[in-house]
């Protein structure tokens, strides 16, 4: 036997369960030969990999019930994947077993603009829903950089935030409802078209579990009716600091609005290397300032935005005023915006990416905090984030060739982390816990508050066969980290 | 925990493919670019038909790389998602790090092709097509005659109604079907055609063999916008086929010879541009440096330099107002090669938009690949048919009566479907409407 045939040999694991998986769902939606699953030893989370025994591709709500049947029978772990865009290693299949790719479940159910939901199945691209909502007026909110590629039931398993969360909220607060397939493979309907279902809000607890508490066949959204017209502020600063207040002072003043990013000087050069979309590449930092809603009040706001921005020392070079989110000059800032990690190559060979949360009021602290850092350690860090809600993502830039480099960017890391923990955020805005930050969570939790989490966990799940060691800590197979990843963020 | 280790930690044996080859022509940093964030993933035609990783961009580079760093062999399972791709670059367009996937999967088509299982290689017709019919657009032409002649005694339909054509070999019969109406044959279009007005430009018009054996009425028409817009119009009789399809089928040696040739044809330093109306074509001829080996990149770079999509050019010089209306609402179709290889995308839609009477309406998914892709509807010919039917929905959907798009690929699998459908829409280039309102002639 040639070493070619040896690789694409089917495990033997997957072996015993071929037949029964190919009775479910067909031949055409399994994937057992190993050139196969490789593709599928990782998502965007790069540092950890493991190759599921089987792949499969269910194709409606029924092929995943007879799948986690199939797998409590033989005992073998499950885990939910969409576009595998996840940034913690969500769905890496830590023990093996069965990986449910729900990307062939992809229709776009009902699209109800009258009573503002619309009804998909899990595999639907974000992006495609904004799409198919074009001309109606209406729009799905989360709008995380990712868009263009995750799915919907990624994002509900994520509960996403992006740009646009400032205002209009994370994808918890536009979750109607969910259909459920349990770790004991009974289908639940939670929550449903109309708002505010009596009883426990179900909903929230299953948005952002992670695929802990069961597979998402359907995902029940809310609509939001397009805002009438915006203004897009580009502002500029000599320094992160004066950036930093200015977003203070824009939230003191009671502006809402509904998207606040920052980028600092590091990160508008790469950007501006990548997309050239003009962003002055001496400033110290920038701010992208929008405002929506009717067009009356927004002048008003824009000057007033504009005011505080001087008031920091800064200036406004440049205010898009738009009506709807096509126009191209509007697309091109904010692909430059979300397409900003993916720059950072053109700074670094290798780079790690870290998603911390600190209240808003203290964005000026950390920042001046992330600069001590990058100097103790000498390393490059750059940095773009939501301000509006406190998220950063802190970029450090190394040479995975250079090992000693590799152990102060770890150390660095980690210290900007812990320092979000003590004054009071987090340690994820957006990215998730998966497999990455499972060790943090002791630090951010008390032995109570995680055995409450653990508990309920062990309500919906008790065999923990279903996205095993993920998000809560439980012993068993514990990933230890010995490089950072060169990765990317929102 | 398996890291990024050969897979089980051993490394294969036999590689499958000449792998030394490979790692002369790839830059392993060019993988390296790729930071697995799947950001490209739901642009790619075929993992958008699929949900396949293995048939994603990200899942490709991954494949590649495997295979390069010895973690896989190219078995088949392998080779059929490589071969699955459309090198329609889409993936290249959504990449925010800048990954030239080009770069890796065009060596790797190289040496797929060289190393194919007997069963798999080009087959006889499509070697002879490629090799000797392609580089003489003359000879496209008189291959064409037969089936003209028999269109023209309506022998085809007659043939298809009958079942006749089943009993073609099945590329042949693709081949059929592929076939436009096919206008008598023309008389070749002079040397140099004279600017109407004051001269503007020096220009040299690059023909194409499959585009000026089955539309010689879009070279015309492209000639005569160039005049209306005050071009001098050369059109070098040495010039031959850009190339294309043997590069993108994996046959090197005749591509280089091809573009050797063209580079003599056209001299650039007495052309203000060499304009090209096939955005296959046109994506080919700007590639040449990267085809050609270093000691020839300056002369190519020079070449490359004047070579313009038609819209490119004319958005450019400032096009002249046509004045006559084409009252028709017409949907524009992104050939791939012209927004994701030469990133034209306002161009054309803007000289559309500059036709009186002409609505222009919004395509859903316009820049997803129609399947067409040189010969991939002959190779592939599944997920073509996929591709197609996809596009042609969505077409149908705008209610256009007319659909617009820059290349000679696209217009034939468009026209495919919409003959196959039996539907009355029309599929033209942008620069026949363009004709129209300038001759103020109806279709
Ligand atoms: C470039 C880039 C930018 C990003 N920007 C943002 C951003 O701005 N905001 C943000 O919040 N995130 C961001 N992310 C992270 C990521 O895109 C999101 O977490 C996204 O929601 C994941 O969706 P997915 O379809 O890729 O899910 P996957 O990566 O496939 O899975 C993510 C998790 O969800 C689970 N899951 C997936 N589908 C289901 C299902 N149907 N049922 C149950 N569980 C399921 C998986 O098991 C896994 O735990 C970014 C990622 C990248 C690469
Ligand atoms: S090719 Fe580009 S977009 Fe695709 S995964 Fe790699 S880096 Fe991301
Ligand atoms: S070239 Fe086209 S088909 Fe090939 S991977 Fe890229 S997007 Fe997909």
């Amino acid at each position: 036997m040639s070493a070619t045939a040896a690789v694409s040999a089917t495990t033997p694991l997957a072996s015993r369960l071929l037949a029964e998986l190919t009775a479910i769902v067909g031949a055409g939606n399994v994937l057992h030969q190993r050139d196969e699953l490789l593709v599928y030893e990782c998502d965007g989370y790069v540092v950890n990999k493991k190759v599921p025994d089987v792949v499969v591709f269910p194709t409606c709500t029924e092929h995943v019930v007879e799948l986690v049947k199939l797998c409590n029978r033989h005992d073998v772990p499950y885990v939910p994947r969409g576009a595998g865009t996840s940034l913690s290693g969500g769905t890496l299949a830590v023990g093996g077993g069965v990986m449910i790719c729900l990307t062939r479940m992809k229709r776009i159910l009902e699209i109800n603009t009258r009573d503002r939901y619309a009804i998909v199945e899990p595999g639907v691209v974000n992006v495609w829903l904004t799409r198919a909502l074009a001309g109606t007026g209406f729009h799905y909110a989360p709008d995380p950089s990712s868009q263009t590629a995750c799915t919907i039931g990624g994002n509900t398993a994520t509960n996403s935030g992006g740009p646009h969360t400032l205002k209009y909220g994370v994808t918890v607060n536009h979750v109607k409802g969910v259909e459920l397939v349990l770790p004991d493979a009974s289908v639940v309907t939670i929550g449903g078209i109309t708002d505010d279902p009596p009883g426990y809000d179900l909903t929230g607890l299953v948005v952002g579990s992670e695929g802990t508490f069961g597979v998402v066949t359907k995902v029940i959204v809310d609509l939001t009716r397009d805002p009438e017209a915006g203004r897009t502020l580009l502002a500029v600063f000599d320094t992160v600091e004066a950036a930093t207040e200015t977003v203070s002072g824009i939230i003191a003043a009671g502006i809402v609005p509904a998207a606040l990013e920052m980028l600092d000087n590091l990160m508008i050069q790469a950007v501006e290397q990548a997309f050239g979309f003009g962003f002055p590449t001496a400033a110290g930092a920038i701010l992208i300032i929008e405002v929506d809603g009717i067009d009356a009040g927004l002048d008003r706001e824009a000057q007033l935005i504009s005011e505080i921005v001087q008031s920091r020392g800064g200036r406004v070079q440049k205010s898009i005023t738009w009506r709807t989110r096509k126009e191209p000059e509007y697309v091109a800032i904010w692909k430059s915006r979300k397409s900003a990690f993916g720059a950072v190559g053109r700074l670094s060979p290798t780079f790690c990416t870290q998603d911390g949360v600190v209240p808003r009021t203290l964005l000026p602290h950390i920042m001046r905090f992330i600069e001590g850092v990058a100097r103790r350690y000498d390393i490059r860090i750059a940095n773009v984030f939501h301000a509006g809600d406190g998220n950063i993502h802190p970029i450090l830039l190394f040479d995975e060739r250079d090992g000693e480099q590799v152990q102060r960017v770890l150390h660095a890391s980690r210290e900007i982390l812990e320092e979000c923990i003590r004054v009071g955020g987090s340690v994820t805005g957006e990215h998730g816990i998966g497999v990455e930050k499972m060790a943090l969570m002791p630090r951010l939790f008390a032995p109570e508050d995680l055995a409450a989490m653990i508990a309920i966990r062990n309500a919906l799940n008790p065999e923990g066969r279903c996205s095993p060691s993920k998000l809560l800590p439980s012993g068993g197979h514990c990933i230890e980290r010995k490089s950072p990843g060169r990765r990317a963020s929102a | 925990m398996v890291t990024a280790t050969a897979m089980d930690g051993q490394q294969v044996q036999d590689a499958g493919i000449d792998l030394d080859w490979l790692t002369r022509k790839i830059e392993y940093r060019n993988f390296q670019e790729c930071i697995h964030c799947g950001l490209c993933t739901a642009s790619c035609p075929t993992y958008v038909e699929t949900g396949n990783e293995n048939d994603s961009p990200r899942g490709r580079i991954y494949l590649m790389r495997a295979v390069t760093d010895g973690r896989l062999g190219m078995g088949p399972h392998v080779r059929r998602h490589l071969e699955l791709c459309l090198d329609c670059r889409a993936c290249e367009s959504a990449c925010p790090s800048g990954v030239r996937y080009g770069t890796l999967i065009e060596p790797f088509k190289i040496a797929l092709q060289k190393d194919a299982p007997a069963g798999a290689k080009a087959s006889l017709l499509q070697r002879m097509i490629l090799h000797h019919l392609f580089p003489y657009a003359g000879r496209v032409k008189t291959a064409l005659a037969p089936a003209r002649l028999f269109q023209k005694l309506g022998l085809l339909d007659l043939a298809e109604k009958s079942g006749m054509t089943r009993l073609l070999p099945p590329t042949l019969r693709r081949m059929m079907a592929m076939l436009p109406r096919l206008s008598g044959a023309r008389p070749r279009l002079p040397e140099v055609l004279p600017p109407i007005g004051p001269k503007r430009a020096r220009v040299a018009l690059f023909l194409g063999c499959v585009a000026d054996a089955m539309y010689p009425e879009t070279n015309a028409a492209t000639a005569r916008v160039l005049q209306q817009n005050g071009c001098e119009v050369m059109v070098p009789r040495s010039q031959v086929c850009c190339g294309a399809i043997h590069y993108h089928s994996g046959v090197e040696q005749p591509a280089i010879a091809l573009a050797r040739r063209n580079m003599t044809a056209f001299d650039p330093d007495r052309l203000d541009a060499i304009i090209v109306n096939a955005a296959g074509c046109g994506a080919m001829l700007k590639e040449y440096p990267h085809m050609l080996p270093a000691a020839e990149h300056d002369q190519a770079a020079r070449f490359v330099a004047k070579v313009k999509d038609i819209s490119e050019f004319l958005v450019a010089l400032g096009p002249v107002a046509p004045e006559h209306p084409v009252p028709l609402k017409v949907a524009y179709h992104d050939a791939c090669h012209l927004c994701h290889a030469q990133q034209i995308r306002s161009q054309p839609r803007q000289l559309l938009a500059m036709i009186p009477g002409l609505e222009l309406v919004p395509l859903e998914e316009s820049e997803l690949c129609c399947g067409a892709a040189g010969t991939y509807n002959l190779t592939q010919p599944e997920m073509s048919e996929r591709l197609g039917r996809r596009k042609m929905d969505h077409i149908e959907a705008t209610g256009a009566s007319v659909v617009a798009a820059g290349n000679v690929g696209c217009i034939l699998q468009i026209a495919r479907k919409i003959k196959e459908r039996r539907s009355t829409i029309e599929v033209v280039h942008p620069v026949d409407l363009l004709d129209r309102a300038y001759q103020g002639k109806q279709a």
